[in-house]
C-alpha cells in the first residue's frame, strides 16, 4: 500500500494520527521557537562568553563552531556535553533553569570557557 | 602534547574498564577474545565512519544527529547486556554443574558472545569517535604539530589500555566462585548506567522531559570531572547532577533486568525439574 493510498483509504484513524502527529510537531517546533539563544566559538573563544538566559525557561542553544577544530561544549553544572565538530553547528536543550550562573568550557581547548547567567 | 595524551587516556579509558568487564565476565569461554576484538574492531571502524561524517551528522534533525546516534548506540548496548544477563541466568546453573570441559565447551557454543561484542563495540564507536574528531581537530589546526600530536595520542591509548588491563587483572584475582557474581552485577550496573546516560541524550535533545533537573547534586561528594568521577561515569553512568528521568531509567533498567532474570532464571530450573521429576 503506497503513502497516498493511506491517506485516501477510508481509516479515520489514518487522519487521527496524522493530525495528531502534526499537532506534535507544531506545538514541539513552537516550544523550540519560544526561546532560543546562539554561541559561536571563534578564535579558540566563546561569543559571547555570558550568555544571559531567562530563569525557569527551557531553552534551545545553538552553538555553531567556525574553527578549525573540533570542539565539545561541555558543562557538569548544565549536565551537558555535545562535540561541535569543525565548521558545523549543533543544538542542545537546556533548563528551565534556576537563577544563578552555569560555567561550560570547550573541553578540547580548556582556555576557551564562558557562562550562562539565568536571571 | 599533554593535553592531548589526557583527553586521549580519558576516552580510551571509558571504553577499556568496558571491554576488561566484558573479558572477565567471559573468563573461561572458548572464542570470546575473537567475538571481542572483532566489537573493537567494528567499534574502531564504526568510530572512523562516525568521524568523517560528523559535520553531517551534527546537522541532522537540526542539530541533535549525535544525540540521537548516541541514544540509540547506548539502547543497543542496554539490550544486548541485558540478553547476555537473561541468557546466563537460564544456562548459568547447567554450567555451574558441568563444570567439566565438554560441558563448559557445549555451553559457551550458544553463549550469545555477539552480544557481548556488540556491546563492546558501542562503547568503542561512542569513545572512538570523539577522539578521533580530538585528534582530527588538532591535526588541521596544527600541521607542525603532528609529531607531539601522534605521541600524545600513543601516550593516552597506551595509558587507557593499561588501566582496562590492570582493571581485568585486578578482577581475576577475585576467586573463581565469586567472580562471576561481581562481573554479573558489573554489567548489570553497566546496563543501568547506560540508559541513564541514552535518557541524558535524549533530555539534551528535547526528545523527553527530564523530570526535574538536576534531581540532586553530588558535585560536593565526587566531581565527574574527576580521575575517580569519570571511571564511575564509565562503570554506572555516575553525572553529579542528574535528570529525573536519568535516574528512573537507571533504577528501571536495573530492576527489568534483575526481574527477567530472576523469572527466566527460576522458570528454566522449575521446567527442568518437573522433567526429571518422576510423575
Amino acid at each position: 500500500m503506497t503513502f497516498s493510498a493511506i491517506l485516501t483509504a477510508n481509516r479515520p484513524w489514518h487522519v487521527l494520527t496524522i493530525a495528531a502527529l502534526i499537532t506534535f510537531a507544531s506545538t514541539s517546533v513552537g516550544v523550540a521557537q519560544e526561546a532560543s539563544h546562539t554561541l559561536t566559538i571563534r578564535d579558540g573563544k566563546f561569543e559571547p562568553s555570558t550568555l544571559e538566559v531567562k530563569a525557569g525557561v527551557k531553552f534551545k542553544l545553538t552553538i555553531t563552531n567556525a574553527t578549525k577544530k573540533s570542539a565539545e561544549f561541555e558543562s557538569a553544572e548544565l549536565n551537558r556535553e555535545k562535540v561541535i565538530p569543525a565548521g558545523a553547528s549543533g543544538s542542545v536543550f537546556i533548563g528551565p533553569l534556576q537563577p544563578g550562573s552555569y560555567p561550560f568550557v570547550d573541553d578540547f581547548n580548556k582556555s576557551a570557557t564562558g557562562q550562562i547567567v539565568a536571571k | 602534547m599533554f593535553a592531548t595524551a589526557l583527553i586521549v587516556f580519558r576516552e580510551v579509558l571509558e571504553a577499556a574498564l568496558i571491554v576488561s568487564i566484558v573479558m572477565a565476565a567471559s573468563k573461561s569461554v572458548a572464542d570470546r577474545g575473537v567475538w571481542v576484538a572483532g566489537g573493537i574492531f567494528g567499534g574502531v571502524v564504526g568510530a572512523a565512519l562516525v568521524a568523517i561524517f560528523a559535520g553531517y551528522i551534527a546537522d541532522v534533525a537540526t542539530g541533535i544527529g549525535q544525540e540521537l546516534l548516541n541514544a540509540s548506540v547506548l539502547a543497543l548496548a542496554v539490550v544486548m547486556l541485558g540478553w547476555h544477563s537473561i541468557w546466563m541466568a537460564t544456562h548459568g546453573r547447567e554450567m555451574a554443574q558441568n563444570l567439566g570441559a565438554i560441558g563448559a565447551a557445549v555451553s559457551s557454543g550458544h553463549r550469545p558472545l555477539y552480544a557481548l561484542a556488540l556491546a563492546t563495540g558501542s562503547a568503542v564507536l561512542r569513545e572512538g569517535s570523539e577522539t578521533v574528531l580530538f585528534l582530527n581537530g588538532i591535526a588541521a589546526g596544527e600541521h607542525d604539530a603532528a609529531y607531539a600530536l601522534l605521541a600524545g595520542g600513543m601516550i593516552g591509548l597506551a595509558g587507557g589500555i593499561a588501566a582496562g588491563a590492570g582493571m581485568y587483572f585486578g578482577l581475576l584475582r577475585i576467586p573463581v566462585r565469586y567472580l562471576f557474581s561481581v562481573t554479573n552485577w558489573m554489567v548489570l550496573l553497566l546496563a543501568a548506567g547506560m540508559a541513564s546516560q541514552a535518557a541524558g541524550f535524549l533530555v539534551q535533545a528535547g526528545l523527553v522531559p527530564d523530570l526535574g533537573a538536576p534531581i540532586w547534586d553530588t558535585s560536593w561528594l565526587l566531581s565527574e570531572k574527576s580521575l575517580f568521577g569519570r571511571v564511575m561515569h564509565a562503570l554506572v553512568g555516575y553525572v553529579s547532577r542528574p535528570a529525573g528521568i536519568q535516574v528512573l531509567l537507571f533504577v528501571a533498567t536495573l530492576l527489568g533486568i534483575t526481574v527477567l532474570t530472576r523469572l527466566f532464571g527460576t522458570s528454566q530450573h522449575a521446567a527442568r525439574k518437573s522433567v526429571t521429576t518422576p510423575v
